[in-house]
């Protein structure tokens, strides 16, 4: 066998081994969730008791399956004005100067930011404020999550925005100009709506972030075991009810506490490939 | 500058006074050009590439003021108005420009492609007013026949000279004084070239059209006048038909007779 | 010819258009402000207490911090426990991921358009996507479990190397894109085996690149605290057997967090922490734009 051969073999089953780990993923999941599933069946998906007692255990996800989906929801309406205006800053602006070069690295820093040190600053900086301005008592819950995944997530969904909305011809932008379009108008008419799948996938993509994200939701949610009753009320999500969790769980629970790893697992799966996919129709 | 062949226009449409323009300090684009634009016509700039043709055109409707610092001077008049006093956006409604690559916007129908510029503008519109303004427009341009069944689709699916008569029903639904045009037929193949030079020499009855080309032929084909720019300067301005038989200065003269371009 | 186009908006539509632009502007500034107010928070409550001892000491326990406190000292001792351990995970991260994820990115970019690879690039891109206290759990059923019967080192880093993996994996492949064709050609037209083109060739010629990949992904995993909750644990003393409990910066700040006699050092361990990583991701940065 010459060197050639043996390359092309190493290369293909490295990437095999890619194949594998995915794979081996989803079998360990699935394999650590069967005694819950076996028990509770597909009712643990809309179940709202989590009473761990020994001898009645019982579990049911929904709290936290509905605690994710509001605060990533929640976070991605209040992260659509911000990040819409930083892409444009970015992308229409000030595009190619100092400034939104600046500003830009800011935004990637903000990814950079581990998501302890986020709920640190929410803990003892947002939280205190909101409660000085009188929107909450305590400070925890579905708003002050969502707030601060909102400033997660604006990277995702700006960095993609900046770069479709800077790619926008500019031969269609001078049309519009040439009929006495303002600059406003031009965004408007032209540069969103030729950019709106693109702006659309950033969100979506930002939307599975937020999904995920664990730390700073856990020490800001209040994580009580319940669907969340109102905007500002406390609640827990799938990734926060593993971290707080986990520690003390074997058996059943621990099981039970590996299907909602395994669900999250498909829903940022699903919502990430619907991402994928926009980005890939738009070539 | 007496000694150029550059000639008088009477009641001009368009009176360019002076005008220089500056992509930065010192670096002129047009240089001190003069220049009358009679009504009803067609005028060609001509000139090699980099000679400022472009320039001169977007200074007319202020397009070269969307690139950062411009330094313009001069005057330019359009029906006696001095544009450069005006407000931006009202000086581009007066005129129509029309680019180099058919630009059609690409999320607009055929219909909303035509009306775009009154949707720019922000001037609502009855039903019945669209649908004169899309059918006159299209009719102006020839195209009518070719897309009256499917109004509503995507401007983009047309064949290249198509979507460029789209583009030019779109630069006159709005009901411009002049017609800037900017190397119109570069991207199109020689049959769509020709329908779009028919459309211009039928259009000049209604407007006045100037155009910027490279293709000598093509000026001399459609145009009435002529300008020849060499390195940002005017060099001659003329009726077509004398500049291409007796060109008055010799750089017009090796241009003409391709010693350089 | 007609008369609609004499309506003059010009007015209201230039005030709206300059209402627009500040109103992008401060949106813009309102969005960065965060970076900002973190720093200068961090620095604010965290400086005092970063000193040499902070690097070289493991951490206090309760007693001294609450000794410490009632007698208006600072704390105690250090983080040396969490920072050895975040070294110790994050190398073995990388020296899992960093072969694994170039050489498949060698891979995707000898294939592209071909089935297999895409398959792989679309698993790649969804293993990215992966919540990574998803990839704790993995790691815990894979390794506490089953390798070292007990939370440990390797169970973490095997968290974050395939964190890491995803990311590798797509700048390799992007980087080599951007190497003209025609080197690599050069090369076998000279009769250099298909290795040693790939090694010195192609990842010489595109060294920064993966260089950038790679520190930016090492930034990523650095600041991971929930993953090591399941999976590291965590440790009061140095550790550096990788089979056993280890301490990692985040975790510590998620201990200190816990607990009200050690809270004073969240900020510190957490400006130190941040330090680091923005540190890597700058770096990584400018070696990019260099490349350009």
């Amino acid at each position: 066998m010459n060197s050639d051969k043996i390359t092309r073999i190493v290369l293909y089953s490295f990437s095999f081994l890619i194949i594998l780990v995915a794979g081996g993923m989803v079998f360990s999941l699935v394999g650590g969730a069967i005694p819950a599933i076996k028990t509770f069946g597909l009712q643990f998906i809309w179940s709202n008791v989590w009473d761990p007692t020994e001898g009645s255990e019982n579990y049911g996800a929904l709290p936290f399956i509905a605690g994710t989906l509001i605060t990533s929801f929640v976070a991605l309406i209040l992260c659509l004005p911000l990040s819409l205006a930083t892409s444009l800053f970015l992308g229409e602006y000030f595009r190619n100067t100092r400034i939104a070069r600046i500003i830009g690295l800011m935004v990637d820093l903000l990814a950079g930011i581990p998501s302890i040190v986020y709920g640190l600053w929410g803990f003892y900086v947002l939280r205190p404020f909101l409660i000085d301005m009188g929107f909450e008592n305590q400070g925890f819950g579905v708003f002050t999550s969502s707030l601060i995944l909102a400033i997660m997530i604006i990277p995702y969904a700006t960095s993609l925005g900046n770069e479709i909305i800077s790619m926008v011809p500019n031969d269609l932008k001078e049309a519009a100009y040439s009929m006495g379009a303002t600059r406003m108008e031009v965004i408007s008419t032209v540069i969103l709506p030729t950019a709106r799948s693109g702006i659309f996938a950033g969100y979506i993509l930002a939307f599975g972030r937020a999904l995920g994200e664990t730390m700073a939701v856990t020490m800001l949610i209040g994580n009580s075991n319940r669907v969340p009753d109102s905007f500002f009320g406390t609640g827990n999500t799938m990734a926060s009810v593993i971290a707080n969790q986990f520690g003390e769980a074997d058996g059943l629970k621990l099981s039970s506490l590996i299907v909602i790893g395994l669900l999250l697992f498909l829903i940022t799966g699903i919502v990430n490939g619907i991402g994928k996919l926009i980005i890939k129709k738009m070539g | 500058m007496s000694e150029k062949n550059i000639i008088k226009i009477k009641d001009p449409i368009l009176s360019i006074q002076n005008l220089s323009v500056a992509y930065d300090k010192n670096n002129y684009a047009v240089k001190d050009v003069s220049v009358e634009v009679k009504k009803n016509t067609v005028t060609a700039i001509m000139g090699p590439s980099g000679c400022g043709k472009s320039t001169l055109l977007r200074a007319l409707n202020r397009m070269h003021e969307l690139y950062e610092n411009i330094e313009t001077k001069g005057t330019v008049l359009l029906n006696g108005q001095d544009i450069y006093k005006l407000p931006t956006i009202r000086v581009r409604r007066m005129t129509g420009m029309v680019f180099q690559r058919p630009n059609p916007f690409p999320t607009m129908s055929i219909y909303d492609n035509v009306i775009a510029g009154y949707k720019l503008n922000g001037i609502r519109l009855k039903k019945s007013e669209k649908d004169e303004i899309v059918e006159r427009s299209l009719r102006d341009v020839v195209l009518w026949e070719e897309v009256k069944d499917s109004l509503f689709k995507k401007g983009t699916f047309l064949s290249g000279g198509q979507q460029q008569r789209l583009c030019i029903a779109r630069a006159l639904a709005f009901g411009p004084e002049v017609i800037l045009l900017d190397e119109p037929t570069s991207a199109l193949d020689p049959v769509a070239t020709s329908k779009v030079e028919d459309l211009l020499t039928k259009l000049k009855e209604n407007y006045t059209i100037i155009l910027v080309t490279h293709n000598m032929a093509q000026a001399a084909r459609i145009s009435d006048y002529s300008l020849f720019m060499y390195l940002g300067e005017l060099v001659e301005y003329d009726k077509t038909k004398n500049m291409f038989t007796n060109p008055q200065d010799k750089r017009t003269e090796e241009y003409l007779t391709g010693k350089f371009g | 010819m007609n008369a609609l186009h004499q309506i003059d908006t010009s007015k209201r539509r230039l005030l709206k258009d300059r209402i627009f632009y500040w109103l992008v502007i401060a949106m813009a500034g309102l969005t960065i402000s965060p970076i900002v107010l973190i720093i200068s928070k961090l620095i604010a409550k965290g400086y005092k207490q970063i000193s040499f001892e902070f690097i070289i000491r493991n951490t206090p326990d309760t007693y001294e911090a609450m000794t410490a406190i009632s007698n208006n000292e600072l704390i105690p001792g250090g983080i040396a426990n969490g920072i050895t351990g975040t070294l110790l995970m994050v190398v073995l991260a990388a020296i899992i991921a960093i072969p694994v994820g170039i050489i498949t990115g060698i891979y995707l970019y000898e294939n592209q358009g071909k089935r297999l690879a895409n398959l792989t690039r679309n698993i790649s891109d969804i293993i990215q996507g992966v919540p990574s206290i998803v990839l704790g759990l993995i790691a815990y059923l894979w390794i506490v479990k089953n390798v070292t019967n007990g939370y440990s080192a390797l169970a973490g880093s095997v968290s974050l190397s395939i964190m890491m993996l995803p990311m590798i994996i797509r700048s390799t492949e992007e980087t080599l894109k951007m190497i003209p064709q025609t080197l690599k050609e050069a090369g076998l037209a000279l009769g250099v085996p298909y290795y040693k083109v790939i090694l010195k060739i192609l990842v010489p010629t595109g060294f920064s690149g993966l260089l950038t990949g790679i520190l930016l992904a090492i930034s990523r995993v650095m600041g991971e605290t929930a993953p090591l909750m399941l999976t590291a644990l965590g440790s009061s003393v140095i550790n550096l057997n990788i089979s056993e409990p280890t301490s990692a910066i985040p975790l510590l700040i998620w201990e200190f967090y816990n607990d009200p006699n050690m809270v004073d050092l969240i900020w510190s361990s957490s400006l130190l922490l941040m330090g680091i990583v923005l540190l890597l991701n700058i770096v990584s940065k400018q070696i990019a734009a260099k490349r350009k």
